[in-house]
């Protein structure tokens, strides 16, 4: 308390902190928003009261641009839709074409292996990055330097096979562009000796790190039912679930098995953990990026196997489809590092090489679509952690 | 359950109502009127037997043929369909429902065909809806918040449209 | 005598310019700004990564912040809702600035030329590009190319006397492609792309 004015006319100033609410933009060039996401925050001091986040800065047409090409044409955009997932979705939008034209069936068993295997490959290298740039945002630095020395080595293996670091545009309509050359399945092996250990290095560098637990565990909260309602998928969804409640493994891949999954023995790691620490509770940062973790290991443990199956599998890499599309309309999802990605495709009446309406259903677009609800309440500092543990790739939510 | 006894079960309870059924496509349908649009989504929603509590997509589909040259060939009327993707995650099958709808309303250019928001539903129709505003200009009745979502504020026509015209320059910068 | 006695026969003192003293740090330490749209910004993350590492021609402090940077790396496609974005973050660097357009987006829409309806076609209708780099997205090594060659201009530059710069720019260091033995003569490399065309032809249904 201060008394600034002469007695007579007295008044009494408190000098007490007043707070206003205050609207912060973040983004779109923001070292901390991967990429071109701008959140508009309402904020009263640190206290973030609401968050609406603002897309559109990376829109690039993808879906215009799919109804005046050739399914085989469109490929290449697929890849730049999830540029850290592009054999992913190269897959998606194949697998809808081929069941548009009735191909599902007839895709060999060699071509099916290999888009497996390519797949659980760069679905390793998705999630190198998401963690690496996620311990980025935390602010260590060292994780992002070991995650990219495992994901060189995964891109040198992909450019061995297809000759492209991000866009590959390896798996096509009818199966995959190129058999596998010459000793790359001893090199993969190789690679996976090399990686497997290499995991407890980052359980050690950011799992067990008590400042990343500090700053990760108990935000960010999604209960499992408003993550179903705003359809969010992957391990976004996973990490909310318990499997002690009996909630199903909601992977595509077990559930709806597409290229034969159903023939690979593998886990989907859902909550609650072994290593859980205390602070941590189900639908948090923490087990978002806990189960990303542990799908590493299972996707190690699918590219051994599909290895394996190469060897004996049978067929060619690919088939060749028709040049036209049948008029009709299919809408294939698949699981994609970031959830499960869906392409709807629709063919004209008059059977023409140009599909009516290609619609790309993204899965970051979906589980971003919630942050508003696990923002609220937190602080300016956990708005960072907890964008950061969706793990949103800007070319697929805005295409 | 099969595509096929998910009508029968709509056909059951809503009757005339559902106007077109497609049971033997690729991914089976029904055609619904925009006004029984929100009654029969909730009933997909709730039926202990449907459980439809993820709503995966929502597209609009532009069924028109801008070459007057080509149009009679083209095999379709013109016209919009708003089609909705539906998941169960408790009961583990899908389900489309679609909507048609004129490409403009009472034949008025300009005008934006209506179609009753399901955002009370699923939530997550909010983001889809604002995308199908967007790019294919169907105006959601009733939505929260329908702005845009992927463009500028002041961006003029609705892309996804067939007849649409790109834009020779935008605050300056040319686009072609 | 004095101050000179005995200083010059170890060898310890170069005679330069002032301005050309300025240039060698400045080239030297060029900060990029952390400045990521698209699928390149993967490859510039890879780049100031463990095996790539651009901290080995000084640029490697990435600046979060516009205002402390040097260097604009544009990486990925920009549209028409970042465009006014683009521009402000260009103005909000301090002067000497240079852009790197990396890609085919940023140099001339690259694939999205035809039908995107919202995207800028080239970076250079809305900020002045100082170099180009082509690919989709560009390899590490491109980028790292294209970063020698701003070195390259800022080598020329004659901030201090104001005379114009050298109009042409003298490259110091570059780099080369060595070529695998499969594909080394022209001969060599029609045969291999024969054989991979067989190799990959789909089956007959």
């Amino acid at each position: 308390m201060a008394t600034i004015f002469p007695p007579e006319q007295e008044q009494i100033i408190e000098l007490d902190v007043r707070t206003d609410e205050m609207l912060v933009s973040m983004g779109p060039q923001h070292p901390s928003t991967h990429g071109v996401l701008r959140l508009v925050l309402r904020t009263d001091g640190e206290v973030v009261s609401e968050v609406t986040p603002h897309l559109g800065y990376l829109h690039r047409c993808a879906e215009k641009i799919g109804e005046n090409v050739t399914p085989i044409q469109f490929i290449p955009y697929t890849d730049r839709m999830d540029y850290l997932a592009g054999m992913n979705m190269n897959l998606g939008y194949s697998l809808a074409v081929e069941k548009l034209c009735g191909l599902t069936d007839k895709i060999p068993e060699k071509a099916q292996v290999i888009r497996v295997l390519v797949c659980e490959l760069n679905r390793i290298a998705s999630h190198l990055v998401g963690i690496g740039a996620y311990g980025l945002d935390l602010g260590t630095f060292s994780p992002f330097l070991y995650a990219f020395r495992e994901r060189e080595m995964i891109l040198d293996l992909f450019e061995e096979v297809c000759g492209a670091r991000l866009t590959y545009s390896y798996v096509t309509i009818g199966g995959v562009h190129d058999d596998l050359p010459e000793g790359w399945v001893e090199r993969c092996s190789k690679f996976l000796d090399w990686f497997e250990p290499r995991l407890e290095e980052y359980h050690t560098l950011l799992t067990r790190n008590s400042i990343f637990i500090k700053r990760t565990a108990g935000i960010g909260v999604l209960p499992k039912d408003m993550a179903i309602a705003y359809g969010c998928t992957g391990p976004m969804l996973r990490g909310s679930l318990n499997r002690e409640k009996g909630d199903p493994p909601w992977d595509l891949r077990k559930i709806e098995p597409y290229c034969g999954y159903d023939q690979y023995e593998f886990e989907v790691p859902l909550p609650p953990f072994a290593e859980t620490p205390v602070e941590a509770v189900i639908g948090d940062a923490w087990h978002r990026f806990y189960v990303r973790m542990k799908e590493m290991e299972q996707s190690a443990r699918i590219v051994r196997q599909a290895l394996r199956k190469y060897e004996t599998a049978k067929g060619s890499h690919r088939i060749e489809p028709p040049r036209h599309l049948p008029p009709g309309e299919a809408y294939v999802e698949t699981e994609c590092p970031r959830g499960q990605m869906g392409f709807y495709v629709v063919g004209r009446p008059t059977k023409e090489s140009v599909p009516l309406r290609v619609r790309a259903r993204s899965s970051s677009f979906c589980n971003l679509s919630v942050t508003h609800e696990i923002c609220r309440g937190c602080l300016i500092a956990d708005v960072p952690a907890i964008v950061g543990s969706i793990d949103i790739v800007m070319g697929e939510v805005d295409r | 359950m099969g595509g096929a006894e998910i009508i029968a079960i709509l056909v059951e309870k809503f009757g005339p109502r559902i106007q077109q059924t497609k049971p033997d496509a690729i991914d089976p349908y029904v055609v619904v009127d925009a006004g029984d649009l929100v009654d029969v989504c909730r009933f997909l929603r709730d039926d202990p037997r449907l459980q439809f509590d993820m709503l995966n997509c929502i597209t609009g589909v532009d069924y028109c043929e801008p070459d007057p040259a080509k149009a009679p060939k083209a095999g379709f009327e013109p016209h919009l369909e708003v089609v909705y993707h539906l998941s169960s995650f408790v009961k583990r099958h899908r389900f489309v429902v679609k909507v048609l709808l004129p490409r403009w309303k009472d034949n008025v250019p300009g005008q934006l065909p209506e179609v009753p928001t399901v955002t009370s539903i699923w939530p997550a129709a909010n983001w889809h809806e604002r995308e199908t505003y967007d790019l294919v200009g169907v105006y959601f009745v009733g939505h929260p918040d329908l702005r845009r979502i992927l463009l500028a504020e002041d961006w003029e026509g609705h892309p996804l449209r067939k007849d649409y015209v790109f834009p020779l320059e935008y605050h300056g910068i040319r686009g072609r | 005598m004095g101050l000179l006695e005995g200083r010059f026969e170890k060898g310890g003192v170069v005679i330069t310019t002032l301005e050309q003293a300025i240039n060698w740090a400045r080239q030297a330490s060029v900060w990029p700004m952390t400045f990521g749209l698209a699928c390149c910004a993967i490859e510039m993350m890879a780049t100031g990564a463990s095996r790539y590492d651009i901290d080995r021609f000084g640029a490697g402090a990435f600046r979060a912040t516009p205002r402390q940077a040097d260097l604009m790396i544009v990486a990925g496609t920009v549209n028409f809702k970042m465009a006014s974005r683009v521009r402000r973050l260009y103005n909000q660097m301090p002067d000497p600035k240079f852009v790197i357009a990396m890609g085919a987006c940023t140099s001339g829409g690259g694939p999205y030329y035809k039908y995107g309806y919202n995207v800028v076609k080239g970076v250079d209708l809305i900020v002045p590009v100082d170099v180009y780099v082509a690919g989709c997205p560009p390899r590490p090594e491109a980028l790292l190319e294209g970063l020698m060659r701003v070195q390259d201009k800022i080598r020329a530059m004659h901030d201090l006397t104001k005379r114009q710069p050298l109009d042409y720019l003298v490259p110091t260091r570059s780099g080369y492609v060595q070529l695998p033995p499969e594909v080394e003569t022209l001969q060599k490399a029609n045969e291999y792309c024969r054989r991979r065309k067989e190799l990959s032809t789909p089956a007959k249904v």
